[in-house]
């Protein structure tokens, strides 16, 4: 059994379908990025991974967890909220929290995840916000600005504050991490520093899933490149395989147009 | 009536405008949230039925909804009426309630999506995304238009003089008549105007603590 396995997601908007059945599987420590033409659903796909979206048919499971399964009841808001934790999202927009600084915006979930609804002794809670906040501090340093700790997120450029985002999906280490065009909303002169972060967090164990349009990026840093069209999954392999010596006569037109305007 | 004398007896109207007016906000300015989440309900029945209470209580005139609560209860259901204060309190606080309500609504609605959706991600409760992430935000933006209405709320104090309830314009109009001098009423300009300049300098105070970011 495979780490991540989707299998025939459907989703529909209306009468659009958005999602026609997906099926793909990962290995625990895979980079797998999605590449597509605009409006193909790639969006869509990773808001029913993160819950954000439910599908109307199909099934997600990781790591054994059954998180999603259309042919089981649906699970109560508590139990999501565990099954939700085994992925993180990082925004096209941030989605920072713009009233708290830098560090609190990557200890908040922490803080209110551990704390939440047991007691502890005022001692016990200031061993807990100490380690929260010594873990905020190790992960900003991950992504290079623990200069900014008590800077506030409008006082940042924006490939200051995906380096943020960052974090802060890092915070409740999910078992998978994933990215939805995690440049497009940045000046061309900040995409490097963003990229450049995400290739560093490419270790032996953290599973990353990257929506983008950056071809470079997908071919360099993917164990495995999906491309899709109108909500099929069009073309799987390996980058080499996909960029390399594509099959399908869509795949080939969207590459060669993404080359022609990167 | 010597100045000292008008000023004694405008004290007390002024006590009047000012237990109304901090009355009325301490009470509305929560009600108004629990009105919000009433026009905002995904029970459609709740909805709609606390929208058409709010459009009929924006719609009408607040001196209207003084005399209805007052003489209402006596000529329709021959009970007692309610002590004057009374009635103007419960006036003022269903009016501002809905006021308020309607300004908070935009508030809400004016945070993006994407701040509901990085809470839940990082599974967050609704109630925690609410306290901990939109609420101060939404309080940030209703600041300014909230300050207008409390500043109105001042001087639509003196509509309580319409059952007799003597507040500070009805204690300034029993002097002028008594006496048969006008000065009080220009006196008591000038409390409304040093009472809303106050509020003013406050509000501009804590505008002012929250732009500490931006957005
Ligand atoms: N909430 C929604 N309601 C209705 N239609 C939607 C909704 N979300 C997405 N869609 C539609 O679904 C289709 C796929 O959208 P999606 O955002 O998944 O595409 P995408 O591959 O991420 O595109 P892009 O590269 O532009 O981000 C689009 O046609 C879009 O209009
Ligand atoms: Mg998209």
């Amino acid at each position: 059994m495979d780490f991540l396995e989707v299998n025939g997601i459907h989703k529909s908007f209306g009468k659009t379908e958005v999602l026609k059945g997906i099926d793909f599987s990962m290995e625990k420590g895979e980079v797998l990025a999605i590449i597509g033409s605009s409006g193909s659903g790639k969006t869509t796909m990773l808001r029913c991974l993160n819950f954000l979206e439910t599908p109307d048919k199909g099934s997600i499971s990781v790591n054994g967890d059954m998180l999603y399964s259309s042919d089981e009841p649906p699970y109560s808001d508590t139990q999501k909220r565990e099954k939700r934790l085994h992925f993180g999202l990082v925004f096209q927009q941030f989605n920072l929290f713009p009233q708290y600084n830098v560090l609190k915006n990557v200890s908040l979930a922490q803080e209110l995840r551990q704390l939440k609804g047991k007691k502890f002794s005022v001692t016990e809670k200031r061993e807990i916000i100490r380690n929260i906040d010594d873990n905020s501090r190790r992960l900003l340093d991950t992504v290079g600005l623990s200069e900014k700790v008590n800077n506030y997120p409008c006082e940042l450029s924006g490939g200051q504050q995906q380096r943020v985002a960052i974090a802060r999906a890092l915070a409740l280490n999910p078992d998978i991490l994933c990215f939805d065009e995690p440049t497009s909303a940045l000046d061309p002169e900040l995409t490097g520093e963003v990229l450049r972060v995400i290739r560093e967090l490419k270790t032996s164990d953290r599973t990353m899933i990257v929506v983008t349009h950056e071809m470079n990026f997908a071919r360099g840093v993917a164990d495995k490149v999906i491309f899709m069209a109108d909500g099929v999954i069009e073309e799987y392999g390996t980058p080499d395989e996909v960029f390399g010596a594509p099959k399908s006569e869509k795949t080939k037109s969207f590459l060669e147009k993404s080359l022609e305007n990167p | 009536m010597s100045f000292l004398e008008v000023t004694k007896q405008l004290a007390n109207g002024f006590g009047v405008t000012v237990v109304i007016f901090l009355i009325t906000l301490v009470v509305s300015l929560p009600l108004g949230l629990v009105i919000t989440f009433g026009s905002m309900s995904k029970i459609l029945p709740v909805k709609w039925i606390t929208k058409t209470f709010v459009w009929i209580i924006r719609g009408t005139p607040l001196m209207l909804q003084i005399i209805l609560i007052f003489y209402g209860p006596g000529l329709l259901f021959k009970m007692q009426a309610l002590p004057r204060l009374t009635a103007v309190l419960i006036a003022f606080i269903i009016n501002y309630s809905c006021y308020f309500s309607e300004i908070y609504r935009g508030g809400i609605e004016s945070i993006p999506k994407g701040q509901y959706e990085a809470g839940q991600v990082l599974g967050m409760t609704k109630t925690q995304i609410f306290f901990k992430i939109v609420l101060f935000q939404v309080i940030k933006r209703i600041v300014p238009p909230m300050g207008n209405e409390i500043i109105t709320l001042v001087k639509d104090t003196s509509l309580a003089r319409v059952i007799a309830v003597t507040e500070l314009v009805k204690a300034a109009e029993d002097i002028v008549s008594m006496k048969m001098i006008i000065w009080p009423l220009f006196y008591i300009g000038a409390f409304y105007l040093v009472f809303s300049a106050l509020l003013t300098v406050l509000l501009n105070y804590v505008e002012k603590k929250m732009n500490y970011y931006s957005g």
